[in-house]
């Protein structure tokens, strides 16, 4: 059985991103929702029931095939530090971690796959891909769903579709989200129109740090709230359609702002590089924002472009219960602005001033920019 | 027709589409202004008005029906309970509550019924279940027309399919 600490020394597959453009999608999750058959819901259920149940998912969970070698752990045997570390991996759900005896997560070796038991259903199972790709991320995890389904009695109604906890994950019991980055049309204040748009077809779009459009480092997460009435295939096609589009948006906004606005973009982006390299306290909403500019500067080129994947990795490696892990201690406030703006400054130790000269140039007129 | 907020005439009607379902307010020209409602770049004014928040999906408040000490026969979960935290205690309560759940999902998802993925190996317990009611229908009515020659053809058919056991039972009680 895999131990925490293996668990969480690499970083998951999709926070690398190898192969993906990840530049305006960051990753994609899938979320199903299952219970099995005559047991209580864990928020019901008593201690013994919950016992019970878990004795029931924990054999057939961990014999999958893709869990072979995998992190496996009651949430009681974690401390503290160790489950929030795994919410701010999105491992696990905040809700979980306040779970205490019967609940436990299983988590496959590179982090793609992550099921919690007795949540607030029986099963609560996520696959996550980096970039564009619900589809895949869906595939993987139907075929554990599949796997479960010969060894659990899953809990069906064929008018009602999977029975869940609460009514509002009835039918496919499907929740399908992406991460997007959306710098550009928040700096040319377009987020509004485009949120209220994505929420008319009634997908919910919320700031992954913060509350409402006030989201910290410009993160958004777009995902489905309808779960019944509708097939897996339809929730996916409206929801891929959607995010190809709000992602062209800002593709289309990043190059306007580029020609209609160069010295804002570059004293933007200048100022973010300066503050980074050179904060020796910086709390986490000055971070993250700076680290959205740093890494839209590695789009725009000014940066070159493995900035954008450095930005991710310190956006999950900043966070508070990282920062405790990292130093191994509890930590005030204060001590973690101080370890947060150390652990930005020696990681991007290496990287060059922002090159503004070459970019604007680029996007100028100049055919060949080979010639600078 | 009056303004479905304060009751004045109403000069401003509204039809929107919110879920598939056709939603009709009318409002005084007062509380249109106070609700944006002639605001052109407003959005999914019926929602907000019928105090739906888009984004936080939250379940609404079953309503009572009729005997509130009700209690699922499976988990002990009662019509109270329910009320108080808008989730259920077992798959059973979605048949004992059934009246409930029918009005929770009222406007809460695009549909009512399930559309998509079963279990493997459920969908032939279903048309086999399906199968066998028509079955016994048919026999039913073969004995009371006096049919007897159909009859024990049907009664025959009915045996062949349940000897072949179901893979397992998962339906609803």
């Amino acid at each position: 059985m895999m131990r925490f600490t293996t668990l969480i020394k690499n970083p998951a597959d999709w926070m690398t991103g190898e192969g993906a453009d990840s530049s305006i999608v960051l990753t994609s999750r899938i979320r199903l929702a299952r219970n099995v058959k005559g047991q209580p819901f864990p928020g019901w259920a008593k201690k013994d029931e919950r016992r019970t149940t878990l004795d029931l998912l924990r054999p057939a969970v961990e014999a999958l095939p893709c869990m072979k070698d995998a992190f496996s752990q009651e949430l009681d045997d974690l401390t503290s530090v160790q489950k929030q570390v795994l919410v701010e991996r999105h491992l696990i759900s905040r809700e979980h971690a306040a779970r205490g005896e019967g609940s436990a997560a299983v988590i496959e070796r590179r982090q793609s796959i992550a099921l919690m038991l007795n949540e607030e259903d029986h099963l609560r199972m996520q696959a996550i891909r980096p970039g564009m790709s619900l589809r895949a991320a869906y595939d993987s995890l139907a075929a554990v769903d599949e796997d479960l389904e010969q060894t659990l009695e899953i809990a069906f109604d064929h008018e009602l579709g999977y029975l869940t906890t609460c009514p509002t994950n009835l039918g496919t019991g499907l929740r399908a989200s992406s991460m997007l980055h959306l710098p550009a049309l928040v700096l040319s204040d377009q987020i509004g129109q485009v949120l209220q748009a994505v929420n008319k077809i009634g997908l919910a779009v919320r700031g992954l740090y913060g509350e409402g459009t006030e989201s910290l480092g410009n993160l958004f997460q777009i995902s489905n709230q309808s779960t019944l009435g509708e097939s897996e295939e339809t929730i996916l096609r409206r929801l891929e359609r959607v995010i190809a589009q709000v992602a062209t948006h800002e593709r289309n906004a990043r190059d306007k702002l580029l020609e209609d606005d160069p010295e804002m973009v570059s004293d933007k982006i200048g100022r973010a590089y300066g503050v980074l390299r050179h904060a020796w306290i910086i709390d986490s909403k000055e971070a993250l924002n700076h680290l959205s500019l740093l890494r839209l500067g590695g789009d725009l080129g000014f940066l070159p472009q493995e900035t954008v994947k450095s930005c991710d990795a310190l956006l999950m490696d900043i966070q508070p219960a990282h920062l405790q892990l990292h130093s191994g201690r509890k930590l005030t406030p204060e001590e973690r602005d101080q370890i947060r703006a150390e652990i930005v400054r020696s990681r991007l130790q290496t990287l060059e001033a922002p090159d503004i000269r070459s970019t604007r140039k680029k996007n100028g007129n100049d055919p060949d920019p080979e010639i600078l | 027709m009056d303004c479905d907020i304060c009751g004045k005439k109403a000069k401003v009607h509204l039809t929107q589409l919110v879920g598939g379902q056709i939603k009709k307010i009318a409002l005084c020209d007062d509380c249109a202004k106070e609700k944006g409602v002639t605001d052109p770049t407003g959005f999914a004014l019926a929602e907000m008005l019928l105090g739906k928040t888009p984004g936080k999906m939250v379940a609404p408040v079953p309503p009572v029906v009729q005997g509130v000490g009700r209690r699922c026969p499976e988990c002990g979960f009662s019509l109270d309970d329910l009320r108080r935290i808008r989730r259920f205690g077992c798959a059973t309560c979605y048949a004992t509550f059934k009246e409930e759940v029918n009005q929770m999902l009222r406007g809460m998802h695009k549909g009512s019924k399930h559309c998509g993925k079963v279990p493997a190996g459920l969908m032939e317990l279903h048309e086999r279940t399906q199968r066998l009611e028509e079955l016994r229908g048919r026999l039913d009515q073969a004995i009371t027309s006096e049919n007897y020659e159909e009859a024990a053809g049907l009664r025959d058919e009915i045996r062949q399919i349940e000897t072949k056991a179901p893979a397992r039972t998962t339906e609803l009680p």
